[in-house]
């Protein structure tokens, strides 16, 4: 990787996130809004990645993050929307960037992940109004406290991986049946060793991620066979060095964390050729303006942008600070989350 | 109304009769927005007028289209569509006129989470009748881009929810005709196959799939996907497929081509390793791909194939090379 080290346009890079902030006027206009809670935590985290999250004022975005919240304790993707509970990862990730886990009320918070979660399976049968009253009303909750185990039927498995790292990095997984979560997820296993999002469904990188994430989260990487999976993740290296999520499909710098992560978690990512992957993503910089495309030569995005530079973390790119797979948050911030406790 | 159609001859909602009565209320970004969000005028006001039904919480015909208009501008806003929904029930409309609703957004927005979800709240509560809608929907929602995996997810939903099995190895093989490196395709066929009530389970359907399988192979060597259905349709038996003449025929037919040889090697490997052996025939056709002959002699297949594969597939010379260290003698 050193023969590569010098291509990275951090300062570029640095100067693309925060401009995404300034042009507030044409920032990816209407479409973005919603998930605006998304665009943060992947600028946030890249610019982190690049040491240089001081060149964002802290307290400003708290606070914005802060008025995202809801009463019942889930983060909206933007003020004045419902709470989701893709948002809510997105917006504890935050907080954890800048070490303010601590402004949570995390029990509220962890029971709301988990209604959430019920509410993604069910969302027609509630009515607005249920959303800001406790979560004792939907009978999820049992009379010993614990949650009953429905809450994992048939949820796609980007909701179990959400619920489970999110509740790790609040130290409440305590609240769930992990039994049963892991049980779902390995359900959704195929024969060539990888993970669709239910049962039978494709394998395909992202869902890959999510599930070998969940499972390692809750120390339960023993139901995958590393090798068949470890086997079909480094197929997916093309020619050009890069990534595709699944068989025959095109290269994209987002794989580089989805499958890279995957192939960390179960040891595997020397089955890949690691300098033609770092190759591929240097060639998707805009080396003027900076930020980074999908695929050579495309338009940049922050999405992009956050997926590459993790990537080169998890190469171990010279620069970056280490990234921690399963979290998708820099190894010092899990660090102090999990080894620092006050 | 198409929304380019709708761009052009739209109404302001301040100017609309049926509106009068109503007050918009503004995003509240509080005094001093630290993130204020960039809206086109339109947006705006319809997300202001969108504001003040929803915290009314009118389910009403108007708030009804003025969901559309939101979703029309906006699909990917998960409150309206969750507050439409609502409206849907208490209004008690026509759940089929809602499928038509959404097919008209999903066929530009076909990767948009929300507009499965809906569809698919919509189909159970219509239940089994929409069987074949739903999969004639997802079919034209295929015909698209083949490899959409939020319309493949719903089809799954469908066949096991709603029913429509009948015709589902059929679609896939059409599917497979148009283009046989659709790895979807190969998935639902595996699905289909282990899955469908009607046609008995995997091993009755080995022997047909098995055939089917390595004529794809035979014609098309580099194709991923089909040497993966393979190894699934003699999942858990694998003296079955160490033993069938057939998977014999097939290795010798790909290795004397002496071209797109890897997955073939790839699988004879595991073969081999599971007691496969190797006849004059089969040494014969694997020595001219060598490139190296270490000295002493190596005699060993399982090990001269690793060394094949290191070489011919450079990316992975390194899974190869692990797996040389674990070929026992």
């Amino acid at each position: 990787m050193d023969l590569l080290s010098g291509e990275l346009e951090v300062e570029k890079h640095v100067k693309y996130i925060l401009s995404i902030e300034k042009k507030k006027d044409s920032f990816e206009s209407v479409a973005m809004e919603h998930l605006r809670m998304n665009g943060a935590y992947w600028g946030l985290t890249t610019l982190d990645l690049l040491g240089k999250i001081e060149t964002v004022d802290q307290d400003e975005v708290i606070s914005w993050v802060m008025q995202c919240q809801h009463e019942s304790g889930g983060f909206a993707g933007n003020v004045g929307h419902d709470p989701h509970i893709l948002y809510t990862l997105s917006a504890v990730q935050v907080l954890a960037l800048f070490d303010k886990l601590d402004v949570l009320d995390v029990d509220k918070l962890s029971d709301c992940i988990l209604w959430l979660n019920f509410m993604e399976k069910n969302a027609a049968t509630f009515s607005p109004c249920l959303l800001d009253r406790k979560l004792d009303i939907c009978g999820l909750q049992n009379e010993d406290g614990s949650f009953s185990g429905d809450i994992w039927g048939e949820v796609d498995t980007r909701f179990s991986y959400i619920a489970i790292c999110c509740l790790s990095l609040l130290h409440r997984l305590d609240k769930i049946n992990t039994e049963k979560a892991v049980e779902y997820i390995v359900s959704c296993q195929n024969l060539d060793g990888g993970f669709g999002c239910t049962p039978g469904g494709e394998s395909h990188a992202g869902q890959i991620f999510c599930c070998v994430s969940a499972l390692a989260i809750t120390g339960s990487l023993y139901h995958i066979d590393k090798d068949l999976l470890g086997w079909w993740l480094c197929e997916r290296q093309l020619k050009s060095g890069g990534l595709n999520g699944r068989p025959e499909k095109l290269p994209d710098v987002c794989y580089s964390w989805w499958v890279l992560t995957s192939l960390i978690l179960i040891d595997r990512v020397h089955w890949i050729d690691k300098v033609k992957l770092a190759r591929f993503i240097l060639d998707c910089q805009d080396k003027e303006n900076g930020g980074i495309s999908d695929r050579p030569d495309d338009a940049v995005d922050v999405f992009h942008t956050y997926f590459g530079v993790a990537g080169l973390s998890l190469l171990e790119y010279p620069g970056l600070k280490a990234i921690d797979p399963a979290h998708a948050l820099p190894v010092d911030v899990i660090n102090k989350i999990f080894f620092d406790r006050k | 109304m198409s929304s380019d159609e709708e761009e052009e001859k739209r109404i302001p909602i301040s100017e609309r009769k049926e509106w009068l009565d109503v007050k918009p209320i503004p995003q509240d970004e509080g005094p001093n927005p630290v993130v204020p969000i960039a809206y086109t005028d339109d947006f705006r006001e319809t997300m202001d007028y969108f504001r003040a039904v929803y915290l009314s919480d009118e389910r009403s015909p108007r708030s009804l289209d003025l969901t559309t208009e939101v979703i029309h501008l906006n699909p990917g806003n998960y409150t309206v569509w969750h507050f439409r929904r609502l409206v849907l029930e208490s209004l008690g409309v026509n759940l089929h006129d809602e499928l038509n609703f959404i097919e008209s957004i999903a066929k530009v927005n076909s990767k948009n989470y929300q507009i499965w979800h809906h569809r698919r709240w919509a189909a159970e509560k219509l239940g089994t009748e929409v069987a074949k809608l739903e999969h004639d929907f997802t079919k034209k929602i295929l015909s698209l881009d083949a490899k959409n995996y939020h319309a493949w997810s719903h089809r799954q939903w469908v066949l096991q929810a709603l029913g429509g099995w009948e015709d589902e190895l059929d679609y896939c093989q059409k599917l497979l005709e148009e283009d046989i490196f659709n790895n979807s395709a190969w998935n639902q066929r595996y699905f289909v196959v282990t899955r469908s009530p009607i046609l008995g389970g995997l091993e009755a359907m080995r022997e047909s799939e098995v055939k089917y399988t390595v004529e794809a192979i035979v014609s098309n060597p580099e194709n991923e996907s089909p040497w993966r259905y393979l190894r699934g349709l003699y999942k858990g038996d694998m003296s079955s497929f160490v033993q069938d003449p057939e998977i014999s025929s097939m290795f010798l037919n790909v290795l004397k081509t002496k071209s797109n040889f890897v997955f073939a090697l790839g699988l004879l490997l595991d073969l081999v390793c599971h007691g496969f052996e190797l006849n004059e025939e089969f040494k014969d056709a694997i020595e001219p791909l060598r490139s190296s002959y270490p000295d002493p002699p190596e005699s060993n297949f399982a090990i001269i194939i690793c060394s094949v594969l290191e070489t011919i597939d450079p990316l992975r010379s390194n899974y190869w090379s692990w797996r040389k260290t674990n070929v026992t003698s």
